[in-house]
Protein backbone atom coordinates (compact mmCIF):
# COMPACT_ATOMS: atom_id res chain seq x y z
CA UNK A 1 0.00 0.00 0.00
CA UNK A 2 0.50 3.27 -0.57
CA UNK A 3 2.84 5.66 1.53
CA UNK A 4 0.02 8.15 3.70
CA UNK A 5 -0.95 11.78 2.54
CA UNK A 6 -0.56 14.76 3.72
CA UNK A 7 -4.02 16.96 4.23
CA UNK A 8 -4.47 20.20 6.12
CA UNK A 9 -8.41 21.38 6.48
CA UNK A 10 -9.00 24.72 7.83
CA UNK A 11 -12.15 26.56 7.50
CA UNK A 12 -12.42 30.20 7.43
CA UNK A 13 -15.90 32.10 7.04
CA UNK A 14 -17.55 29.48 5.93
CA UNK A 15 -14.97 28.64 3.44
CA UNK A 16 -13.19 25.49 4.11
CA UNK A 17 -9.55 25.07 2.24
CA UNK A 18 -8.53 21.36 2.02
CA UNK A 19 -4.46 21.10 0.76
CA UNK A 20 -3.40 17.41 0.44
CA UNK A 21 0.12 16.27 -0.90
CA UNK A 22 0.38 12.72 -2.02
CA UNK A 23 2.51 10.37 -2.54
CA UNK A 24 2.71 8.86 -6.07
CA UNK A 25 5.20 7.77 -9.03
CA UNK A 26 2.84 9.28 -11.53
CA UNK A 27 5.07 7.43 -14.47
CA UNK A 28 3.02 8.53 -17.86
CA UNK A 29 4.20 5.34 -19.41
CA UNK A 30 6.15 7.07 -22.07
CA UNK A 31 9.65 6.87 -20.16
CA UNK A 32 12.11 4.87 -20.92
CA UNK A 33 14.60 3.43 -17.90
CA UNK A 34 18.59 3.18 -18.17
CA UNK A 35 18.28 0.05 -20.22
CA UNK A 36 15.86 1.34 -22.57
CA UNK A 37 12.57 -0.57 -21.46
CA UNK A 38 9.26 1.38 -21.02
CA UNK A 39 8.78 1.91 -17.75
CA UNK A 40 4.87 1.25 -17.68
CA UNK A 41 2.24 3.66 -16.68
CA UNK A 42 1.31 4.22 -12.85
CA UNK A 43 -0.61 7.47 -12.47
CA UNK A 44 -3.44 8.04 -9.80
CA UNK A 45 -7.07 7.60 -12.31
CA UNK A 46 -9.86 9.20 -9.35
CA UNK A 47 -10.03 11.30 -6.62
CA UNK A 48 -12.29 11.87 -4.26
CA UNK A 49 -12.86 14.33 -1.25
CA UNK A 50 -16.17 13.65 1.23
CA UNK A 51 -16.49 15.52 4.16
CA UNK A 52 -19.40 13.87 6.51
CA UNK A 53 -19.82 11.59 3.85
CA UNK A 54 -20.72 14.17 1.08
CA UNK A 55 -18.78 14.07 -1.85
CA UNK A 56 -17.53 17.70 -1.82
CA UNK A 57 -14.67 17.17 -5.26
CA UNK A 58 -14.59 13.98 -8.12
CA UNK A 59 -11.84 14.23 -10.11
CA UNK A 60 -10.46 12.01 -12.73
CA UNK A 61 -6.91 12.41 -13.62
CA UNK A 62 -4.13 11.36 -16.04
CA UNK A 63 -1.13 11.32 -16.70
CA UNK A 64 -0.21 15.33 -16.98
CA UNK A 65 -0.04 15.48 -13.22
CA UNK A 66 2.90 15.41 -11.37
CA UNK A 67 5.18 12.93 -9.61
CA UNK A 68 4.15 13.50 -5.72
CA UNK A 69 0.94 15.94 -6.69
CA UNK A 70 -0.42 18.53 -4.65
CA UNK A 71 -3.95 19.31 -4.65
CA UNK A 72 -5.95 22.36 -2.88
CA UNK A 73 -9.36 23.06 -3.28
CA UNK A 74 -11.98 25.11 -0.95
CA UNK A 75 -15.71 24.88 -0.63
CA UNK A 76 -18.77 25.81 1.43
CA UNK A 77 -20.51 24.15 4.23
CA UNK A 78 -18.12 22.79 5.98
CA UNK A 79 -17.71 23.53 9.74
CA UNK A 80 -14.70 22.94 12.21
CA UNK A 81 -15.14 19.16 13.47
CA UNK A 82 -15.64 17.72 10.53
CA UNK A 83 -14.31 14.66 9.29
CA UNK A 84 -12.69 15.33 5.24
CA UNK A 85 -12.23 11.97 3.55
CA UNK A 86 -9.89 11.89 0.71
CA UNK A 87 -9.83 8.57 -1.88
CA UNK A 88 -7.46 7.74 -4.83
CA UNK A 89 -7.69 5.27 -7.05
CA UNK A 90 -4.38 4.18 -9.61
CA UNK A 91 -4.47 2.45 -12.77
CA UNK A 92 -3.25 -0.65 -10.89
CA UNK A 93 -6.14 -0.60 -8.89
CA UNK A 94 -4.20 0.67 -5.76
CA UNK A 95 -6.15 2.44 -3.43
CA UNK A 96 -5.82 5.09 -0.32
CA UNK A 97 -7.86 6.69 1.66
CA UNK A 98 -6.69 9.13 4.14
CA UNK A 99 -9.19 11.82 6.74
CA UNK A 100 -8.17 15.06 8.56
CA UNK A 101 -10.66 16.81 11.04
CA UNK A 102 -11.80 20.84 9.81
CA UNK A 103 -9.67 23.07 11.91
CA UNK B 1 -0.18 21.26 -10.61
CA UNK B 2 -2.26 24.34 -12.23
CA UNK B 3 -0.74 27.36 -10.46
CA UNK B 4 3.12 25.92 -11.92
CA UNK B 5 1.64 25.77 -15.29
CA UNK B 6 0.27 29.53 -15.10
CA UNK B 7 4.03 30.35 -14.15
CA UNK B 8 5.45 28.87 -16.68
CA UNK B 9 3.31 30.19 -19.19
CA UNK B 10 4.09 33.57 -17.62
CA UNK B 11 7.77 32.78 -18.30
CA UNK B 12 7.32 32.03 -21.74
CA UNK B 13 5.54 35.31 -22.63
CA UNK B 14 9.27 37.47 -21.30
CA UNK B 15 10.70 36.42 -24.36
CA UNK B 16 9.46 39.32 -26.51
CA UNK B 17 11.28 41.61 -23.51
CA UNK B 18 15.61 42.46 -24.65
CA UNK B 19 18.16 40.41 -22.86
CA UNK B 20 18.90 42.17 -20.13
CA UNK B 21 15.23 42.78 -18.70
CA UNK B 22 15.15 38.83 -20.08
CA UNK B 23 17.67 37.66 -17.09
CA UNK B 24 16.32 39.30 -14.58
CA UNK B 25 12.21 38.81 -14.64
CA UNK B 26 13.73 35.02 -15.88
CA UNK B 27 14.79 34.76 -11.89
CA UNK B 28 12.17 36.42 -10.89
CA UNK B 29 9.60 34.71 -12.50
CA UNK B 30 11.49 31.66 -11.01
CA UNK B 31 11.69 32.58 -7.41
CA UNK B 32 7.49 33.08 -7.81
CA UNK B 33 7.49 29.66 -8.99
CA UNK B 34 9.66 28.21 -6.20
CA UNK B 35 7.57 30.56 -3.69
CA UNK B 36 4.27 28.58 -5.34
CA UNK B 37 5.46 25.76 -5.14
CA UNK B 38 6.70 26.45 -1.12
CA UNK B 39 2.92 25.74 -0.19
CA UNK B 40 2.37 22.06 -1.13
CA UNK B 41 6.13 20.63 -0.68
CA UNK B 42 6.76 16.93 -1.33
CA UNK B 43 9.99 17.09 1.62
CA UNK B 44 6.86 16.79 3.87
CA UNK B 45 5.96 12.88 2.28
CA UNK B 46 10.02 12.32 3.64
CA UNK B 47 9.61 14.09 6.73
CA UNK B 48 6.96 11.85 7.86
CA UNK B 49 8.59 8.53 6.54
CA UNK B 50 11.70 9.59 8.16
CA UNK B 51 10.13 10.11 11.56
CA UNK B 52 8.46 6.87 11.37
CA UNK B 53 11.80 5.38 10.61
CA UNK B 54 13.46 7.24 13.86
CA UNK B 55 11.14 5.20 15.56
CA UNK B 56 10.95 2.31 14.06
CA UNK B 57 12.91 -0.65 15.84
CA UNK B 58 15.34 -1.79 13.25
CA UNK B 59 18.66 -3.50 12.69
CA UNK B 60 19.88 -7.02 14.36
CA UNK B 61 19.48 -5.65 17.92
CA UNK B 62 15.82 -4.18 17.05
CA UNK B 63 16.33 -0.58 18.46
CA UNK B 64 14.99 2.57 17.36
CA UNK B 65 17.28 5.68 16.62
CA UNK B 66 15.63 7.43 20.04
CA UNK B 67 18.66 6.47 21.69
CA UNK B 68 21.00 8.63 19.37
CA UNK B 69 22.65 11.68 20.14
CA UNK B 70 22.79 13.92 18.25
CA UNK B 71 24.91 16.28 20.17
CA UNK B 72 21.79 17.81 22.20
CA UNK B 73 21.16 14.54 24.49
CA UNK B 74 20.35 11.17 23.08
CA UNK B 75 16.71 11.35 21.36
CA UNK B 76 17.08 15.12 21.21
CA UNK B 77 16.11 15.95 17.68
CA UNK B 78 14.79 19.63 17.89
CA UNK B 79 17.27 22.10 17.12
CA UNK B 80 20.40 19.35 16.78
CA UNK B 81 20.83 20.02 12.52
CA UNK B 82 21.05 23.77 13.64
CA UNK B 83 24.73 22.92 15.36
CA UNK B 84 25.82 20.06 13.00
CA UNK B 85 28.49 19.13 12.21
CA UNK B 86 30.41 18.79 15.53
CA UNK B 87 32.60 17.16 17.53
CA UNK B 88 31.70 14.14 19.42
CA UNK B 89 33.74 12.64 22.20
CA UNK B 90 32.09 9.17 21.95
CA UNK B 91 34.06 8.60 18.28
CA UNK B 92 36.71 11.07 18.67
CA UNK B 93 35.45 12.69 15.65
CA UNK B 94 33.74 15.66 13.92
CA UNK B 95 30.57 14.15 12.18
CA UNK B 96 27.71 15.76 10.47
CA UNK B 97 24.09 14.35 10.73
CA UNK B 98 24.88 11.87 7.74
CA UNK B 99 27.56 10.09 9.79
CA UNK B 100 25.98 10.15 12.92
CA UNK B 101 23.25 8.69 11.60
CA UNK B 102 25.20 5.78 10.37
CA UNK B 103 27.41 5.68 13.65
CA UNK B 104 24.16 5.52 15.75
CA UNK B 105 22.72 2.81 13.03
CA UNK B 106 25.76 0.75 13.69
CA UNK B 107 26.66 1.43 17.62
CA UNK B 108 23.25 0.95 18.65
CA UNK B 109 21.21 -0.92 15.84
CA UNK B 110 24.15 -3.49 15.12
CA UNK B 111 24.13 -2.59 11.38
CA UNK B 112 27.20 -3.18 9.62
CA UNK B 113 28.91 -0.12 8.08
CA UNK B 114 28.46 -1.83 4.59
CA UNK B 115 25.04 -1.87 5.52
CA UNK B 116 23.49 0.89 7.09
CA UNK B 117 25.47 2.98 3.91
CA UNK B 118 24.17 0.57 0.96
CA UNK B 119 22.00 3.58 -0.18
CA UNK B 120 23.08 6.79 0.72
CA UNK B 121 20.91 8.90 -1.83
CA UNK B 122 17.60 7.30 -2.92
CA UNK B 123 16.35 6.98 -6.59
CA UNK B 124 12.95 6.22 -7.81
CA UNK B 125 11.74 3.02 -5.85
CA UNK B 126 15.09 2.70 -4.15
CA UNK B 127 14.98 4.64 -1.85
CA UNK B 128 17.05 6.12 0.88
CA UNK B 129 16.47 6.10 4.58
CA UNK B 130 19.07 8.88 4.88
CA UNK B 131 16.71 11.30 2.96
CA UNK B 132 13.63 10.39 4.77
CA UNK B 133 15.91 10.87 8.41
CA UNK B 134 17.44 14.00 6.94
CA UNK B 135 14.10 15.77 6.08
CA UNK B 136 12.67 15.29 9.42
CA UNK B 137 15.56 16.00 11.60
CA UNK B 138 16.44 18.96 9.87
CA UNK B 139 12.36 20.04 9.96
CA UNK B 140 13.27 19.87 13.58
CA UNK B 141 15.11 22.92 13.47
CA UNK B 142 13.49 25.02 11.24
CA UNK B 143 14.14 28.83 12.68
CA UNK B 144 16.37 28.15 15.12
CA UNK B 145 19.67 30.27 13.95
CA UNK B 146 22.59 28.44 13.01
CA UNK B 147 24.83 28.09 15.57
CA UNK B 148 28.44 25.61 14.42
CA UNK B 149 30.63 26.50 17.31
CA UNK B 150 34.36 25.33 16.76
CA UNK B 151 35.16 24.80 19.99
CA UNK B 152 37.19 21.68 20.03
CA UNK B 153 40.53 21.96 17.81
CA UNK B 154 39.05 18.60 15.84
CA UNK B 155 36.56 21.22 14.44
CA UNK B 156 38.48 24.26 14.28
CA UNK B 157 40.58 21.59 11.84
CA UNK B 158 37.99 20.32 9.92
CA UNK B 159 37.00 23.96 8.70
CA UNK B 160 40.59 24.75 7.26
CA UNK B 161 40.45 21.37 5.97
CA UNK B 162 37.27 22.05 4.30
CA UNK B 163 38.38 25.65 3.48
CA UNK B 164 41.31 24.04 2.31
CA UNK B 165 38.99 22.22 -0.61
CA UNK B 166 36.97 24.94 -1.24
CA UNK B 167 39.11 26.77 -2.99
CA UNK B 168 41.70 23.60 -4.20
CA UNK B 169 41.45 23.68 -8.52
CA UNK B 170 42.02 20.16 -9.64
CA UNK B 171 40.50 17.70 -11.68
CA UNK B 172 39.98 17.70 -15.89
CA UNK B 173 38.64 21.06 -15.69
CA UNK B 174 40.79 22.86 -13.22
CA UNK B 175 37.91 23.40 -11.16
CA UNK B 176 37.47 24.26 -7.57
CA UNK B 177 34.13 24.48 -5.68
CA UNK B 178 35.11 28.81 -5.41
CA UNK B 179 35.11 28.64 -9.25
CA UNK B 180 31.74 28.51 -9.72
CA UNK B 181 30.77 29.81 -5.86
CA UNK B 182 33.54 32.31 -5.37
CA UNK B 183 30.77 35.32 -7.75
CA UNK B 184 27.95 36.84 -7.55
CA UNK B 185 25.78 37.21 -10.30
CA UNK B 186 26.83 33.68 -12.07
CA UNK B 187 24.02 31.20 -12.79
CA UNK B 188 24.33 27.77 -14.80
CA UNK B 189 21.64 27.92 -17.35
CA UNK B 190 18.51 29.45 -15.17
CA UNK B 191 20.10 28.46 -11.96
CA UNK B 192 21.78 30.73 -9.79
CA UNK B 193 25.09 30.10 -8.16
CA UNK B 194 25.07 31.01 -4.79
CA UNK B 195 28.13 33.18 -3.79
CA UNK B 196 29.33 30.92 -0.91
CA UNK B 197 32.34 33.47 0.12
CA UNK B 198 29.40 35.86 0.69
CA UNK B 199 28.07 36.15 4.10
CA UNK B 200 24.01 36.63 3.06
CA UNK B 201 24.96 33.75 0.25
CA UNK B 202 26.62 31.45 2.54
CA UNK B 203 23.38 31.56 4.97
CA UNK B 204 20.80 31.47 1.82
CA UNK B 205 22.44 28.54 0.49
CA UNK B 206 23.26 26.27 3.37
CA UNK B 207 19.70 26.91 5.35
CA UNK B 208 17.95 25.67 2.18
CA UNK B 209 19.07 22.24 2.44
CA UNK B 210 18.09 19.71 2.75
CA UNK B 211 15.61 20.10 -0.18
CA UNK B 212 13.33 18.85 -2.49
CA UNK B 213 14.05 18.75 -6.18
CA UNK B 214 11.38 19.09 -8.63
CA UNK B 215 13.13 18.11 -11.42
CA UNK B 216 14.77 14.73 -9.48
CA UNK B 217 11.01 13.95 -7.40
CA UNK B 218 13.45 13.46 -4.42
CA UNK B 219 14.25 15.17 -1.12
CA UNK B 220 18.11 15.31 -1.49
CA UNK B 221 20.54 15.84 1.57
CA UNK B 222 23.50 18.39 2.11
CA UNK B 223 25.94 15.32 1.48
CA UNK B 224 23.94 14.59 -1.95
CA UNK B 225 24.56 18.21 -2.63
CA UNK B 226 28.48 18.24 -2.05
CA UNK B 227 28.50 14.62 -4.12
CA UNK B 228 26.98 16.44 -7.04
CA UNK B 229 29.27 19.48 -7.27
CA UNK B 230 32.12 16.93 -6.96
CA UNK B 231 30.44 15.20 -10.10
CA UNK B 232 29.97 18.11 -12.02
CA UNK B 233 33.49 19.13 -11.36
CA UNK B 234 34.70 15.57 -12.54
CA UNK B 235 36.31 15.59 -9.51
CA UNK B 236 37.18 11.79 -7.35
CA UNK B 237 33.75 10.40 -6.03
CA UNK B 238 33.10 12.39 -2.88
CA UNK B 239 32.76 9.24 -0.48
CA UNK B 240 29.39 9.09 1.58
CA UNK B 241 30.44 10.13 5.40
CA UNK B 242 33.96 10.83 4.65
CA UNK B 243 36.21 12.92 6.09
CA UNK B 244 36.35 15.18 3.37
CA UNK B 245 32.55 15.39 3.31
CA UNK B 246 32.27 16.08 6.44
CA UNK B 247 35.49 19.21 6.54
CA UNK B 248 33.27 20.82 3.95
CA UNK B 249 30.24 20.52 5.32
CA UNK B 250 31.52 22.08 8.74
CA UNK B 251 33.24 24.84 6.66
CA UNK B 252 30.13 26.04 4.70
CA UNK B 253 27.95 25.57 7.50
CA UNK B 254 29.74 27.66 10.31
CA UNK B 255 29.91 30.36 7.72
CA UNK B 256 25.96 30.35 7.86
CA UNK B 257 26.20 31.00 11.50
CA UNK B 258 23.36 33.61 12.32
CA UNK B 259 21.26 32.61 9.67
CA UNK B 260 17.65 31.07 10.41
CA UNK B 261 17.51 27.51 9.31
CA UNK B 262 14.58 27.08 7.06
CA UNK B 263 15.08 23.82 5.35
CA UNK B 264 13.74 21.05 4.02
CA UNK B 265 12.98 23.75 1.42
CA UNK B 266 11.80 23.23 -2.64
CA UNK B 267 14.36 23.72 -5.70
CA UNK B 268 13.62 23.27 -9.04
Amino acid sequence: MADPMRIRVTEKDGLVTVRVLMSHEMETGLRKDTSGNVVPAHFIRTVTATCQGRVVLSAQWGTAVSKNPFLEFSFKGGKKGDKVVITWEDNKGDRRADEAVIS
Amino acid sequence: MKRSLASLLAAATLIALPAAALAQSTVDEIAKYRQQLQDGNPAELWEARGEDLWKQKRGPKNVSLEGCDLGKGPGVVKGAYAELPRYFADADRVMDLETRLVHCMVTQQGFSFADATRRPFGNGSSRSEFEALAAWITSESKGVKMNVRLGHPKEREAYQIGEKIFYFRGGPHDFACATCHGETGKRIRLQDLPNLTDKAGAQLAYTTWPAYRVSQGEVRSFEWRLYDCFRQQRFPELKFTSEAAIALTTFLARNANGAEFNAPAIKR
